[in-house]
């Protein structure tokens, strides 16, 4: 036990926060990957949060059952941005089961299950792991996982 | 005259949420312009009326009824004299917001005809430019705005050139939740005068922080908000000229607006309560009352002198800030502080804010199409009120240093 980090502490959220705005994350808010238009995008939304503002507009090609290109365009915070840039790089070359499994790993790991902050499978995403200190921060990284939901998920 | 200074410490004392800790940090609350904190005098007035003289107003013949009358009517004098005005003419509502839709519903759909123009500015609140897109999509009026300066100031002249023949109401914050600016409101009121049409002014952000006479400005209709000053959230008020209240009909049918009532019609009670359906939230009224008391014995001057010092104070120190780009104009103003910050987003400069106890908004300020002219998607704000201190000042300034610090410079 880290007593250092115990809730309240003032050095604790000084650490929640450099586990929050980790380098990979304003690395990807700062040079998004994937941002852009697909001409040829076969399903494409734009979703904001309109308490604060942030637009993620999710494009994606999908052919025989797997998300062959993905690309975002959108503007707001460094979680939302970098949310959507590290997802658009997992999508890539996935089948859409696998797709909405990682979109399920990424939301369980923003709601602090360890297990899911774990699997390797999130590669940059595990990053974001420290949004689960920040609930008002959740949906900031959701937001891109809910324009896949939508155009993919079931229901879609 | 002396003017006297403010005992800032001595208010403090007031308000004892400020004693909180946030995060491990004492608190440093930096939203007033969203919600100011509460002095123990409102609060103690408040559970003072539930606890001893809470009833039903306007009906009983019993004593503890009668006691409650006048907690509300009395809270409805000393309100209306807070702005200027005569206790007729002083309607309560749940706040700004519903203070501005009774006038759309009552007055707006009395009067607007097809054709007919509404003039708002661009730097208006949701709540005073939805309401009257309501209120024109059911009467065919049309919308005109007027337009700002590239400073950040409403621009005058643009504004009297969109007052045309048709324009029944000139509708305008008396001082923007975004760019910090005062609206030369006495001069629009005048300006709507001589075109012939109406002015109402959103006073949301002006009646906790200024010395607001609504005879002065001339105005035919002033809304605010009582959580902004002091008091609680759920009560504001509208005032209105009496001949317009007398005019204009009820919006809300029910109990307490009526004088008789028959099966297929009603006549009506006299202003204000015509306009006061249902039973009103009477301790919330009680807890206005105490708030406009609190504030006019610490001296509307000496709050707006301290804030325009802290403001000028604030703006020195965040301005040196290499990346610090402050929306509005420098001088002029009062202490509602939207800026940008380098290449850190407003959400995520509140974030780390926070992790020091320290309170500001983040997000559009229910200002989106100012928001669009600006050219932004969000600000980060940070506003100030009576209790505000230099050393809150300094934190947040060194909060921006560490929140820099942890995005690694700009890019």
């Amino acid at each position: 036990m880290n007593d250092r980090e115990a809730p309240g502490n003032d050095h604790g959220s000084e650490v929640q926060l450099k586990q929050l705005y980790q380098e990979v994350i304003l690395d990807h808010y700062r040079k998004p990957r994937n941002k852009g238009v697909i001409e040829a995008s076969t399903h494409q939304l734009t979703l904001n949060n309109p308490l604060c503002g942030d637009i993620v507009e999710l494009q994606l090609v999908v052919n025989n059952g797997r998300i062959v290109d993905a690309a975002f365009e959108g503007s707001g915070c460094s979680i939302s941005q970098a949310s959507a840039s590290m997802m658009t790089e997992r999508l890539k070359g996935r089948p859409v089961d696998s797709a909405l499994a990682l979109d399920q790993t990424f939301t369980r790991m923003l709601h602090g299950d360890e297990a899911a902050a774990a699997d390797e499978d999130l590669g940059d995403l595990r990053a974001l792991a420290g949004v689960s200190r920040f609930p008002v921060r959740i949906k900031c990284a959701l937001l891109a996982w809910n324009c896949l939901e939508e155009l993919v998920g079931p229901g879609s | 005259m002396i003017r006297k200074a403010l005992d800032v410490e001595r208010i403090r004392n007031d308000f004892p949420i400020l004693n909180r800790e946030i995060h491990g940090q004492p608190l440093v609350y930096l939203d007033n312009a969203a919600s100011s904190q509460k002095p123990a005098a409102v609060v103690a007035a408040v559970s003072g009326y539930f606890l001893n003289s809470h009833a039903n107003v306007h009906r009983g013949a019993h004593h503890l009824s009668v006691e409650a009358t006048d907690a509300y009517e009395s809270a409805r004098a000393v309100v209306a004299d807070f702005i200027g005005g005569r206790t007729k003419e002083l309607i309560f509502t749940r706040g700004t917001t519903e203070s501005i839709n009774l006038v759309a519903n009552s007055w707006g759909g009395a009067n607007l005809e097809a054709g007919d123009e509404i003039l708002l500015t661009l730097m208006e609140h949701h709540s005073n430019l939805v309401p009257w897109q309501l209120v024109a999509a059911r009467t065919g009026a049309k919308l005109r705005f007027a337009g700002l300066t590239p400073d950040g100031r409403l621009d005058l002249e643009d504004l009297a050139a969109r007052i045309g023949p048709r324009t029944r109401l000139v509708a305008l914050t008396h001082v923007s939740n975004t760019l910090g600016v005062v609206n030369p409101v006495a001069e629009v009121a005048g300006l709507a005068h001589a075109g012939g049409a109406l002015c109402l002014v959103d006073g949301a952000q002006a009646a906790p922080h200024l010395d607001v006479d609504v005879v002065e400005i001339g105005c035919d209709f002033y809304a605010f908000s009582g959580h902004k000053m002091c008091g609680p959230t759920g009560i504001g008020a509208l005032w209105a000229r009496k001949e317009l209240l007398e005019e204009m009909p009820p919006w809300q049918g029910g109990g307490e607006m009526i004088s008789e009532v028959h099966l297929e019609h009603s006549t009506w009670a006299a202003v204000p309560h015509k306009f006061e359906a249902g039973t009103p939230s009477v301790g919330d009224a009680v807890g206005l009352g105490a708030a406009v008391r609190y504030l006019s014995k610490v001296g509307l001057e000496a709050i707006h002198a301290h804030e325009l010092n802290l403001t000028e104070y604030a703006l020195e120190r965040l301005t040196e800030l290499d990346g610090f780009e402050l929306f509005g104009p420098r001088e002029g103003r009062v202490g509602v502080i939207s800026f940008r910050f380098g290449d850190i987003h407003a959400h995520d400069l509140a974030t780390i804010l926070d992790a020091r106890g320290i309170a500001i908004r983040a997000g559009h300020h229910c200002n989106q199409p100012l928001m669009r002219h600006l050219g932004v998607d969000a600000t980060a704000r940070a506003s100030l009120y009576l209790y505000n201190t230099r050393a809150e000042i300094d934190a947040l300034v060194e909060g921006l240093h560490a929140a820099r610090t942890l995005f690694g410079g700009f890019a």
